[in-house]
């Protein structure tokens, strides 16, 4: 899968996110900005469920590029340790069994799974022994 | 400095008007606050008036009258009515002028609020993934909030509860029904943890407050509500705010609390000394969120505090006696305004059926939204 967008991956396999590190100050921030005031710096691949929710309902088009065919999904933030809190979807969990604080790890997952050439969007999925 | 009163108040009725315009409507409220006042529109000397969607306020001088007043246009996020009620208090404490206007409506299309990253300064990816829905981020901002706090599901379902049954006593309310608790909790989900009952909608609606210097309002033989403080402020670092790809790991606080600690200190007094609030309820939990926020509680004393009635219009603190934004909806150009409103409207002991017992003195409004914004009024008869 072509991820979504350049310069949220790194080309290795598996891959990170790239977040950006404020060139004063050190704060970290994901998508890396696209100016001289941020660096980019890979991020951690394992984090804790920060918060979540379910989104029930079809957001809008546009933006949302999704499947017409619209089935829930769990979204949440992912706090990386020491570096900063993602928002991604949450992969390969049931909704019932989200819990703020569970361990994660990155992975991706198709924005539509049925197109042709889908593309990849940032996810979370369980990790441990459960993965 | 002479305190700043509020001699008049005027509203539209809030929810939908078809064949009404925005402008319309903050000219039909405008009126009614002339009315209250006892003034024509010829006696206002300046006017701040908000409109988020509805076009430019100062289009409302063809219809009342072009006698060259002072008026200028607010926009500023959900702060908007806030800005201009601030707006126009400074005015008259400056000793500029001491008769004018703080005027908010608005018109939103039905549905959620439309929102485009690029507005947002965010990657076009961030919407194609389906992440510019302000519901999502609300839902997250209330999980993280109850899972720290110790607040239920039901006590969110309370605060709908209480909205519909206030609401219903509400002349200006949207939504004139009151909704059972098993109803709101067993409603469509939207966003866990909310049903479709614990968030309100774009609406429509105008509000106008008339504004005199102590002098002017004397003068006019108005009973004297005084407008202790004003505030409005941004976010500080580290705070959580609608569409946001990344947060810190370092939390901070709230625009919120800023704008509460500061009004307090503007007034005097502090949120002990407080008879009613109207606080921001755009969904459930932001009234949880904000009763602490605001300094009434502490965090997870509202689970208690809704089970025992306490935020009721016959408890001790009561919140959102009109139903606040989840039964009046939220134009956001009129709503800051609308909670202004109706506490002048309990001062005065005019409220009717959700009149507060016992004659309250002081009276607490907030307003918070995107991006980042919050205003906070303190009044006192």
């Amino acid at each position: 899968m072509r991820p979504i967008a350049d310069g949220l991956f790194t080309a290795e396999h598996p891959p990170r996110l790239i977040g950006g590190r404020a060139k004063v100050g050190g704060r970290i921030v994901f998508p890396c900005p696209d100016n001289d005031r941020f660096e980019p710096v890979p991020l951690q691949r394992e984090g804790t469920l920060w918060s979540y929710t379910i989104q029930r309902f079809r957001p809008k088009s546009p933006p949302y590029a999704g499947p017409e065919a619209f089935r829930p999904w769990a979204i949440g933030y992912v706090e990386l340790p020491g570096e900063t809190i993602v928002e991604a979807r949450l992969a390969n969990v049931d909704f019932t069994d989200i819990k703020i604080g569970m361990p994660l790890r990155l992975t991706q997952v198709a924005l539509d799974p049925d197109a042709s050439d889908p593309v990849a969007i940032p996810a979370f999925e369980p990790a441990g022994e459960a993965a | 400095m002479s305190d700043v009163c509020i001699v008049g108040v005027g509203i539209h009725p809030f929810g939908r008007t078809d064949g009404m315009s925005g402008v319309d409507q903050g000219v039909f409220a405008m009126r009614e606050a002339l009315k209250d006042a006892g003034i024509e529109w010829p006696d206002i000397q300046f006017a701040y008036g908000s409109s988020d969607a509805a076009g430019n306020p100062d289009t409302m001088v063809d219809q009342l009258g072009l006698t060259g007043v002072q008026f200028i246009n607010v926009r500023n996020g959900c702060a908007a009515g806030g800005s201009a009620l601030f707006s126009a208090q400074m005015a008259i404490k400056s000793g500029e002028y001491d008769l004018g206007v703080a005027i908010g409506f608005d018109k939103h299309p039905r549905g959620a609020f439309d929102a485009k990253p690029s507005e947002y300064n965010l990657p076009e990816w961030y919407g194609d993934a389906g992440y510019m829905v302000t519901t999502q981020f609300f839902a997250m901002k209330i999980m993280r909030y109850m899972q720290l706090n110790g607040i239920s599901r039901t006590t969110l379902g309370r605060v709908a509860e209480k909205a519909f049954r206030n609401g219903a006593l509400a002349p200006h309310a949207w939504r004139r029904e009151p909704v059972p608790l098993d109803v709101i909790l067993d409603g469509p989900m939207v966003s866990d943890p909310y049903s479709k009952f614990m968030f309100c909608s774009p609406g429509e609606g105008g509000v106008a407050l008339i504004l005199a210097s102590e002098k002017k309002a004397r003068e006019l033989g108005k009973p004297l509500v005084r407008l202790k403080a004003a505030t409005m402020r941004t976010r500080p670092p580290g705070s959580f705010e609608v569409f946001a790809p990344s947060i810190d790991v370092e939390r901070g606080g709230s625009a919120t609390k800023i704008a509460s600690r500061d009004a307090f200190a503007m007034a005097g007094i502090g949120p002990e000394d407080i008879a009613l609030a109207q606080l921001q309820d755009t969904e459930a939990g932001a009234e949880i969120m904000h009763m602490a926020e605001n300094g009434f509680c502490a965090d997870g004393e509202q689970e208690r505090w809704l089970a025992e009635g306490r935020t009721d219009i016959g408890g001790r603190l009561p919140v959102n006696t009109d139903g606040g934004c989840l039964a009046c909806g939220e134009p956001i150009g009129a709503s800051g305004l609308r909670q202004v409103y109706e506490n002048v409207v309990q001062l005065r002991g005019d409220a009717g059926a959700r009149q507060v017992p016992g004659s309250p003195r002081t009276a607490y409004s907030h307003v918070y939204g995107a991006p980042g914004v919050s205003a906070v009024t303190i009044l006192e008869i």
